[in-house]
């Protein structure tokens, strides 16, 4: 195996510093589609390396190369890769296996967990209302999904961006967007290079549900106007009950004519989006014209998968061809 | 994506057990009064739920402490114990507060802000600091 075999450990890092930058220049529905599906299969690449370079330190165990038939001294005399290489990834290997089970545990335990609630919620509808001052609203995962919104909540918002949200909130339920952010997650437990991956994909799943919920009602600043409003209503605890500052936020914001200006997002500049946590950047994003498709990205990250995939093939074909040859020396 | 309706009657597929005990619940909601089975089932209008279903599900709710009962001639009434979808809500959240997955779990509509975040979102509204505090806002729009 030539240093083709380590490609798979470093591709993931490319594909991570790329992915803010697909995040916001693709659709997000495709985004969701590339950046999950790359995560996976550079997971699973650098983990299949992992595998290999470990196991040609295990073919050079006495007890395994007799009972793979294979001559112990040409093994050990011209091991596949440095022994200290191999034992290194095994130890990775054993890392990344106990990480990423643990994660699948838990998160499938809280998922399950959630779906039970879900079901049990009280009402025969997909929307529960809980008279809860507070602002809050979030999609329950399962089969079916429930949509929670707090009392608060719908007090912070006008009618129209009650519908903004609502439609958000179903575009995840229909769109099953936990499996999604789960696989991503998955994967950067797997390998943790690809941590930036999961970031952008639970970003991208919100943008998803943000343009489909704009489709829906026809109208991207209002839902630019019921994220932001949402957004502030939220971050705002109610100190005097229910009609406290959520109330004067919703107040504050109504009295600017409804009009959001772009041209102050032009002032607040590129520069003040640079540090901006996901609600602005899903406002500015909303505010701005969609993200038009662009081939040559995905090609470009498909291209690193493919290389990743082609890396894994040739590693693995070395090493069957490396161990077929010390079979043979064995034979003759 | 499908309509949910608990009060879709005689749907051809079996309905989730939630699904029932959900419907039974808005059933005595909407009751304001306390209701023994039978008047369950009626009011649920699905011919094909058996009266042994109907009692099986109160008695479950009624194990679960979300619904009480009294004696009314030979059956039992039941009636949702008072602040329910506070109780659920409760519930819920204690359950899940023990899940360290739990806010990836749930898909919120607004991740937490940061104050720079909250800054930056109000100037994007141009609504100044402070602003202008009309009253209760009003649900024009």
């Amino acid at each position: 195996m030539h240093l083709v075999v380590y490609l798979p450990l470093a591709v993931p890092l490319l594909a991570a510093a790329s992915a803010r930058h697909i995040a916001s220049r693709l659709p997000p529905s495709v985004a969701t589609w590339l950046l999950a599906g790359a995560a996976v299969a550079l997971a699973a690449g650098s983990t299949a390396v992992l595998g290999l370079l470990a196991l040609s330190a295990v073919i050079q165990i006495p007890l395994v190369a007799a009972l793979g038939d294979m001559s112990l001294s040409m093994v050990q005399r011209h091991d596949p890769a440095s022994l200290s290489a191999a034992i290194a990834a095994g130890v990775l290997l054993a890392a990344v296996t106990a990480a990423a089970t643990r994660a699948a545990w838990r998160r499938g335990r809280a998922l399950a967990s959630a779906a039970r609630h879900a079901r049990c919620l009280p009402g025969p509808g997909q929307l529960v209302v809980i008279p809860d001052g507070a602002a809050d609203a979030y999609t329950l995962p399962g089969w079916p999904g429930r949509i929670v919104v707090t009392a608060g909540m719908l007090d912070a918002l006008a009618p129209a961006e009650r519908r903004v949200l609502l439609a958000h909130e179903r575009a995840h339920a229909a769109g099953r967007h936990y499996l999604f952010t789960v696989a991503a997650y998955l994967a950067a437990a797997a390998n943790p290079l690809l941590r930036p991956l999961a970031a952008a994909v639970t970003y991208t799943v919100e943008r998803w549900a943000d343009e489909r919920a704009a489709a829906d009602c026809g109208d991207r600043a209002l839902a630019a106007r019921a994220v932001a409003r949402a957004a502030l209503a939220s971050a705002e605890r109610p100190r005097s009950g229910r009609h406290g500052p959520a109330r004067t936020a919703a107040g504050t914001l109504q009295s600017t004519a409804g009009t959001l200006r772009s041209a102050a997002l032009g002032i607040a500049g590129m520069a003040a989006m640079r540090g901006a946590g996901p609600v602005p950047r899903r406002v500015a994003a909303l505010l701005a014209p969609p993200p038009r498709f662009r081939p040559l990205l995905v090609a470009a990250i498909a291209a690193l998968v493919l290389i990743s995939g082609v890396s894994v093939l040739d590693a693995a074909a070395s090493l069957h061809a490396f161990v077929e040859l010390a079979q043979a020396h064995l034979a003759s | 994506m499908k309509a949910r309706s608990g009060q879709d009657p005689g749907g051809g597929s079996r309905r989730a057990a939630g699904e029932l005990e959900a419907a039974v619940l808005a059933v005595l909601h909407a009751a304001g009064t306390p209701l023994p089975p039978g008047a369950v089932r009626e009011r649920l209008g699905d011919g094909s739920l058996a009266y042994t279903t109907v009692v099986t599900i109160l008695s479950r709710l009624h194990a679960k402490g979300v619904l009480e009962r009294s004696r009314s001639g030979r059956a039992y009434a039941y009636a949702p114990v008072a602040d329910e979808p506070g109780l659920a809500a409760r519930k819920m959240a204690s359950v899940l507060a023990g899940e360290p997955d739990r806010e990836a779990v749930l898909a919120r509509f607004v991740s937490r802000l940061s104050r720079s975040d909250e800054e930056l979102l109000r100037r994007m509204l141009d609504a100044g600091p402070g602003g202008r505090a009309d009253g209760p806002g009003d649900h024009t729009g």
